[in-house]
């Protein structure tokens, strides 16, 4: 409708624009400023030019963590995309009543607390937590299993925190998908298998590279779970950058990461506009 | 219609999804016990239960006043937030313009940007603009970080307004003001009040900016948590987590009862 609209009530809009003008300007001022000046630092410290970036391709140190990270975050994506998928499908399957219980799990983890969700693992899973005291108390191990500190329990926690991101938007996707075309393809013939990988899958894909990329971005630039999991151990890139700005006084360095980190994260969203409406992603329209 | 539920394929599946969202669940119920051991260290109870933790969060006045240092700044932050993306939501909405689709993305960037990068950002800029460790300093932070929610809740309830009604109230003679006023506003408080939830929780539980632009003057909850965390593991944290726990279980419990209610409602009229 609003698209319909002839010039003649278009230019009755124009009193609008203070509304989008004022908060723009406001954002402007204290968020888009305070970005541009990252990205500033990125090219003139500790001196101008493009030193900072040469580090990407130079520097051991960095280059681990980049290995770190996106290794970390294929993984955390690819575990998270196959569990959140399965969870989307049956929560449109089943009854009513369980559809809303399902629900009601999945937004219940969504709504606690990062730091919350992130204690939590650490409780059940350090050297003296519940699992290695249950695990030893029936003496199925010796000795407590390391499972904090390391990859293992980053990728634990990285996947609970992000099974709702993926979930939702599947789930809104799978509801847009026709019911009555798996039946059909099952009353021509096919079998439930075939059914599902040649027709629903392709129907799911625009949700599963939306999510996915979603998930993907979010992880990249993940900063609280991987440290509390991390323990210092496994350094992902948010945690390093933070590193370079607080114990070593390394800005150039820090906001080179930053940039970088910005950078591939509009690539990926640009990407994931040619896949899905971005509109329809972010709940507007 | 539904697929067959009663095939094997989907029984396996349907177990499936059960042993995630268990593993979504679980493992926070594990606080539970954890927060009532008597040991100084995090533990499950083996003999005893003991309240020692829940009576630190009492006791020691640092709890209470990160408590209260996070509802100032969460509810301020929230009401930034609500004006900023409201006014976005109602202007983009009514100009439906290329320029103005520009306008509402740059506006959603708050969300899409990793905390860790505008927190460097914003630590760099407060400095010069004196808001380090201040709670204006904090609280327009998280305004800005809460905005694009408050933004795509309202825009998703202005797509449900019809545009008549607006249209209406200028040709009866109601300005510009009014008519927002008076027409616009009510119909889209509820996506307003949703856009708040979500720009208060935002806020609420916003660490990584929090950890750099505040020090020792503002100290909010999550920071007292994560200084609990980072230091030995307090079991006070996992007091402190079951309360969470427990009241976002009650909030979103309630949330589905009222839903419930209202699809009664709407049925039955």
């Amino acid at each position: 409708m609003a698209e319909r609209r002839g010039k003649a009530e278009r230019a009755g809009t124009a009193g609008y624009w203070p509304l989008v003008l004022a908060p723009l300007a406001m954002l402007a001022v204290f968020y888009l400023y305070p970005l541009a000046q990252v990205v500033w630092l990125s090219f003139t410290v500790p001196q101008p030019g493009l030193a900072n970036y040469a580090l990407l391709f130079t520097n051991p140190a960095v280059q681990r963590i980049l290995w770190t990270t996106s290794r970390i975050c294929v993984v955390t994506t690819a575990i998270t995309m196959a569990l959140g998928y399965l969870v989307a499908y049956v929560i449109l399957h089943v009854t009513r009543r369980t559809e809303a219980w399902m629900l009601f799990f999945v937004l219940l983890s969504f709504w606690i607390s990062i730091l919350v969700r992130a204690f939590a693992w650490v409780a059940l899973l350090h050297s003296r937590g519940v699992v290695n005291t249950l695990l030893m108390d029936w003496h199925v191990i010796g000795q407590p299993l390391a499972l904090v500190r390391n990859e293992l329990g980053v990728v634990i926690g990285m996947v609970h925190y992000m099974i709702p991101y993926a979930v939702l938007p599947l789930y809104a996707n799978m509801k847009g998908i026709d019911a009555r075309l798996v039946p059909a393809a099952r009353g021509l013939g096919a079998s439930p298998a075939t059914a599902f990988l040649r027709v629903y899958l392709p129907l799911s894909l625009p949700g599963i590279v939306g999510a996915g990329i979603l998930v993907f971005i979010f992880s990249l630039g993940f900063y609280v779970t991987p440290a509390i999991l991390g323990g210092g151990k496994t350094v992902m890139i948010a945690e390093y950058i933070a590193l370079q700005v607080v114990e070593t006084l390394q800005w150039g360095l820090g906001t080179m990461l930053a940039t970088s980190l910005l950078v591939i994260i509009f690539l990926m969203l640009a990407l994931m506009a040619r896949f899905v409406n971005p509109r329809r992603m972010f709940g507007a329209a | 219609m539904r697929l067959r539920r009663d095939s094997l394929g989907f029984a396996a599946a349907a177990c499936g999804a059960w042993i995630v969202l268990l593993y979504l669940v679980l493992p926070l119920l594990f606080v539970v016990p954890v927060s009532l051991t008597p040991q100084r260290y995090l533990s499950l109870p083996d003999r005893e239960l003991s309240l020692r933790h829940y009576a630190t969060l009492i006791d020691d006045p640092s709890w209470i006043n990160s408590i209260l240092h996070s509802a100032i700044v969460a509810s301020s932050a929230t009401l930034i937030a609500v004006l900023m993306g409201t006014l976005t939501a109602i202007g983009c909405w009514r100009i439906a313009s290329r320029l103005s689709e520009v306008a509402r993305i740059i506006m959603l960037a708050p969300m899409i940007v990793p905390p860790i990068v505008h927190a460097l950002g914003f630590y760099r800029v407060w400095v010069r603009f004196g808001l380090i460790d201040t709670f204006p300093g904090l609280i327009l932070a998280h305004g800005i970080k809460g905005m694009p929610f408050v933004l795509i809740t309202v825009a998703a309830a202005l797509a449900n307004f019809d545009l008549r009604l607006e249209q209406a109230a200028r040709n009866l003679g109601a300005s510009l003001a009014q008519t927002v006023r008076l027409v616009l506003l009510p119909c889209i408080l509820p996506g307003i009040a949703t856009g708040a939830v979500f720009a208060f929780i935002i806020s609420w539980d916003e660490i990584v900016v929090t950890l750099f632009i505040t020090s020792r003057h503002v100290y909010t909850l999550p920071r007292k948590i994560w200084d609990g965390i980072a230091d030995n593991i307090n079991p006070s944290v996992a007091a402190v987590a079951t309360i969470f726990i427990l009241i976002t279980l009650v909030l979103l419990a309630l949330s589905f009862l009222l839903r419930r209610e209202a699809r009664v409602e709407r049925s039955a009229a």
